[in-house]
């Protein structure tokens, strides 16, 4: 051990993550993962760490630590007052990190130059909150052990990087395998109107509320594999829009897929925030 | 075979039976195309996740079309034998709706082998078939919140062994002592495809 942060206040939601369990889900076990990637990715890249380093994802704001050693920190994705952002920072032994509410977006990446050192599960320390994998949730007095540096420093000051969209995101989307239960009608429902993130959204999907998707035929589907960034329609017609936690198998029809490379954007939207699909 | 897209990474492939599914699986899990991070059998389907920076989805659609399928891997996995209390909530109901007697229902249970076609749902579930059986069971109505753990139960073809508290839509038949994912254990999957299922009655 390499030293430890010692969580003094999680806010509303932090958990480790990491880049996953991949190869794993013909066993019903999910990826999970960092729901930003690009953002966990980076914060790792400026302390130096492997790419698949440990970090702490941090859900508005509100994460209160201390370091037990002299640890280089940094932070990604939603910014926070107080935080080190995009600017790795060296704590002092003793010294508190406090994170704001973020300014725009949900979730920060808190890296640790090290990682986040607690023990895998299924090769992975990211906790999965649909399955009840990893690590628990983080909460305040957790001593999260910091592991030794593998990689040297990348010796860069500050990343300039877009902030998360505070506004209106608009998204690339895919036609789906099933999206002929829907016709032209659902897809001109789907890519025609803003649809808006609601409050009972998490790492598993963002539930949108919006004009219901009908479909234009009945029947049942057998269960079948699903990926981040699919958009699922449960007999209700608002679409689910599946995240790093999503479940390894659905039974409703996935109309659209958001492109992979847009998906973590949607991770980064507030309940309340608005969302457009656009084809292509 | 119908290959359907699903989104920039994945490609979802679409075949006429279980069979036929488990068929490619074998293939497939054995030997996956370059660049493949996840094979996941379904009823109906096996989806192939792709690390897009070492591979596209039309050079896996090719591998897939490529590829021959091995049957009658479907029973080649170990032998497990779970012990069953058959005092499911939904065992009288059930039995009924099937024109039989609880007794019979829990005979034909046990009276042959299961074997695991494929996982999902949650960690560690199994979706297992009676080969030559003709199991076809509604799900329940409205699917219950709370499903404790261990409980067995039947829908459509399939048994499955609840692996932990969930919600749940199948029919509880009974429930096993014995953990099929347990985390402490290498593999912490008891029932993995192929896995062969024989329920007992627990004494």
């Amino acid at each position: 051990m390499n030293g430890a942060l010692t969580v003094l206040a999680p806010g509303p939601l932090t958990t480790v993550q990491d880049t996953g369990r991949p190869g794993q889900a013909a066993l019903g076990i999910g990826r999970s993962g960092s729901c930003d990637r690009d953002s966990a990715a980076l914060a790792n890249r400026l302390v130096g760490n492997p790419v698949d380093a440990a970090v702490l994802e941090v859900t508005f704001g509100g994460l209160a630590v201390r370091a037990e050693a002299d640890l280089l920190v940094v932070t990604t994705g939603a910014r926070c007052p107080g935080a080190p952002h995009a600017a790795p920072t060296l704590l002092r032994r003793g010294q508190e990190l406090r994170l704001g509410l973020p300014v725009s977006g949900l979730r920060s990446y808190l890296a640790v130059r090290g990682g986040v050192d607690v023990v895998p599960v299924l090769g992975s320390r990211a906790t999965d909150v649909l399955a009840g994998l990893g690590p628990a949730v983080v909460a305040a007095g957790d001593v999260l052990p910091v592991g030794e540096p593998s990689a040297p420093l990348p010796g860069v000051d500050l990343a300039p990087v877009a902030e998360p969209c505070a506004g209106e995101l608009t998204v690339s989307v895919l036609p789906g395998p099933r999206a002929d239960w829907f016709g032209d009608p659902g897809w001109t429902g789907l890519t025609g109107q803003a649809w808006t993130v609601t409050s009972e959204s998490n790492r598993v999907g963002l539930r949108l509320a919006g004009e219901p998707l009908r479909r234009i035929r009945d029947g049942e589907l057998p269960s079948e594999g699903m990926e981040r960034g699919a958009l699922q329609v449960p007999p209700s017609g608002t679409p689910v829009l599946f995240l790093a936690d999503h479940p390894v198998t659905g039974g409703y029809p996935v109309i659209g897929y958001v492109t992979d490379a847009d998906v973590d954007r949607c991770g980064q939207l507030r309940p309340g925030q608005t969302l457009r699909f656009r084809a292509g | 075979m119908r290959l359907l897209s699903s989104g920039s990474t994945a490609l979802l492939v679409e075949l006429d039976t279980l069979d036929d599914v488990l068929a490619l699986y074998a293939a497939l899990a054995d030997d996956p195309p370059a660049g493949v991070v996840d094979v996941v059998p379904a009823a109906r389907t096996v989806l192939l996740v792709t690390d897009p920076g070492r591979t596209t989805l039309a050079a896996v659609a090719d591998a897939v079309r490529r590829t021959t399928p091995r049957p009658g891997g479907r029973a080649t996995g170990d032998a497990v034998e779970l012990p069953v209390h058959y005092d499911g909530v939904d065992l009288a109901e059930l039995a009924e709706l099937l024109d039989l007697t609880p007794e019979e229902l829990v005979q034909r249970h046990t009276g042959a082998e299961w074997t695991v076609a494929f996982c999902g749902f949650s960690p560690g579930f199994g979706y297992l078939t009676q080969p030559g059986a003709d199991w076809d069971v509604p799900r329940r109505a409205t699917p219950r919140t709370k499903v404790p753990p261990g409980s067995v139960a039947l829908a459509g073809e399939f048994s499955g062994v609840y692996p932990r508290e969930s919600p749940g839509g199948w029919q509880l038949i009974g429930r096993t002592d014995v953990a099929v994912f347990d985390l402490g254990r290498e593999p912490a999957a008891l029932l993995r495809p192929a896995t062969r299922v024989r329920f007992v009655v627990a004494g």
